[in-house]
């Protein structure tokens, strides 16, 4: 038993394996269970996240509002040529009045297409950098020619929504964490029922000039081994729902859902969660074995 | 010879209650044999717990191997009790192994290959005549044979100390001649031998023998440099 990571079968035998650890199986099937779908539901809104981010980031909307038809349409092209001439910007054109008269009929109905009624003219902008000096030039090269145009950031607009993501992608965080801080206090207290087991073979053990940390081997196997195998059935398991989800909401078609696609290293992600919890669950029960076992004479 | 323990004032109390053992000091010399005698309930599997480093002294001070053990770091117990052979007098087998296991472990626990501990577990098998029952398991061997393969699983790592709590307690006349030789070669190859043992008859058996003597947790020579052979009247409470 020389200082391993991997117990020999010679070692793995110096155990009477009473499968007193067998119940940590079906714990850490129910626990990574829920943890890969806490992860899963993480990935999704981060994934989402960053979807509507690249959809809005630098977009804006210039509204030029103005009752007399023809100075606004004066201020909308000046406006439209002073945004076109800005550095920073990589497209800027104007918003059809049919196209605006169509968002407005579920509103305004068949009055939405006078041309009596006074629409804004609107500008829609694309940055190619959207950073806080690029929106400033942008901002006084518009209001230089219309001062009483309104600059609206798609940003703005959608905010509430993605903080409400970012608390989703925080609170999927925190509960993988949770998952995993209960796991490793599952561990230790397998790992303590364990030595109390083989209390007996242990204390032999030790008058043999075993060491702590061999002894602990022993234990960190079975537990890793358990671990493992109920980490593998629970995140199959979680993974199968996940696809079906999945499928679910790319037939829903709705805009705000079509970012959460999961990209491969997302799948990885997931994947290796069960091999993490292994590992996690390796080292938790060596700290608790040696632990326990540092207070023998 | 060098001493290879030294007690000195050593008591050893369990819990709150009297001291099991006190004001124990002796040196064992390093490749001498020992007798421990003393009725039921002296202290002598008490002393050989403090021997094989099963417990710590609650006062005084033990050398073992010209190490202070009070100042012995814990990480280095291990390799200490790999140097000590222990014949216990409940055996301590373990259950779910195998003979041939049983009397491997030590080996292994010192990390000697796989392939380095056939043959010697094999010969000590032979030695102790249980060639025929290596793949026994503890529960579905006698009493002495149960208590041939403690004694075998405690000499193979050839121990510098050796030490039996009634090693002959549960085998016949016969079988106590041969582990009593099967010591006495040990000891001539230099391990330190210390025999606790009620049966006198065992003591004439093995030539200049050391013999300790303890009374309600004392030790009657308080140097313990009786010389074997002791008279009867000696041993005898």
């Amino acid at each position: 038993m020389k200082l391993r990571l991997i117990a020999t079968a010679a070692d793995r035998a110096l155990l009477d394996s009473a499968g007193e650890t067998r119940t940590l199986r079906w714990i850490m099937a129910v626990m990574l269970f829920l943890t890969v779908l806490a992860a899963a539901f993480g990935l999704g809104a981060l994934a989402a996240a960053e979807t509507l981010d690249r959809q809005l980031a630098g977009k804006l909307t210039v509204q030029i509002v103005e009752a007399d038809p023809a100075a606004r349409e004066a201020h909308a092209a000046q406006a439209l040529a002073a945004v076109r001439a800005t550095a920073g910007v990589s497209a800027a054109a104007p918003v059809d009045r049919d196209a605006l008269a169509r968002m407005l009929r579920p509103w305004l109905g068949a009055d939405g297409a006078d041309s009596d009624l006074p629409i804004p003219a609107m500008i829609d902008v694309q940055l190619a950098s959207p950073s806080p000096a690029t929106l400033a030039r942008v901002g006084s090269a518009i209001h230089r020619v219309a001062p009483t145009a309104r600059i609206d950031r798609y940003e703005a607009w959608m905010s509430p929504v993605a903080r409400f993501m970012r608390t989703m992608i925080a609170l999927a965080g925190t509960l993988v964490l949770v998952m995993a801080a209960a796991a490793a206090t599952v561990v230790v207290l397998a790992a303590r029922a364990g030595l109390d087991a083989h209390r007996e073979t242990i204390a032999m053990l030790h008058l043999l000039g075993t060491t702590d940390a061999q002894i602990a081997r022993l234990f960190q196997r079975q537990i890793a081994l358990e671990t493992l195998y109920g980490g593998i059935a629970g995140s199959a398991l979680a993974l199968v729902l996940v696809a079906l989800i999945g499928g679910e909401i790319a037939g829903l078609g709705a805009e705000l859902v079509s970012g959460v696609r999961f990209a491969l290293r997302d799948w990885l992600a997931l994947l290796a969660l069960p091999l993490l919890f292994a590992l996690l669950a390796t080292f938790a029960a060596r700290f608790a074995v040696e632990r326990v076992l540092g207070r023998a004479p | 010879m060098a001493n290879i323990v030294q007690f000195e004032n050593v008591g050893l109390r369990y819990g709150t209650g009297e001291e099991t053992l006190s004001d124990i000091s002796f040196t064992l010399a390093r490749g001498a044999f020992y007798f421990l005698t003393g009725a039921s309930g002296a202290g002598k599997t008490s002393l050989l717990k403090l021997l094989y480093l099963a417990q710590r002294p609650t006062r005084g001070a033990i050398r073992l191997f010209d190490e202070d053990l009070a100042r012995l770091p814990r990480a280095r117990l291990p390799g200490f009790r790999r140097r000590i052979g222990v014949v216990f007098q409940d055996f301590r087998l373990l259950p779910h192994l195998s003979a041939f296991d049983n009397i491997a472990l030590p080996l292994r626990v010192a990390g000697v290959p796989e392939a380095d501990i056939a043959a010697p577990v094999t010969e000590m098998l032979a030695w102790v005549g249980l060639a025929e029952r290596a793949s026994a398991r503890p529960p579905t061997l006698s009493g002495g044979e149960q208590q041939r393969v403690a004694i075998a699983r405690a000499v193979i790592g050839r121990p510098d100390i050796l030490v039996a709590d009634e090693p002959t307690g549960n085998v016949d006349p016969d079988m106590a001649e041969r582990l009593l030789h099967l010591f006495d070669s040990l000891n001539r190859l230099g391990t330190t031998v210390v025999v606790a043992t009620h049966d006198f008859q065992l003591l004439g058996r093995i030539q200049g023998a050391h013999m300790m003597r303890l009374e309600r947790g004392r030790l009657l020579d308080p140097t313990g440099s009786l010389r074997f052979p002791p008279t009867r009247t000696e041993v005898q409470p």
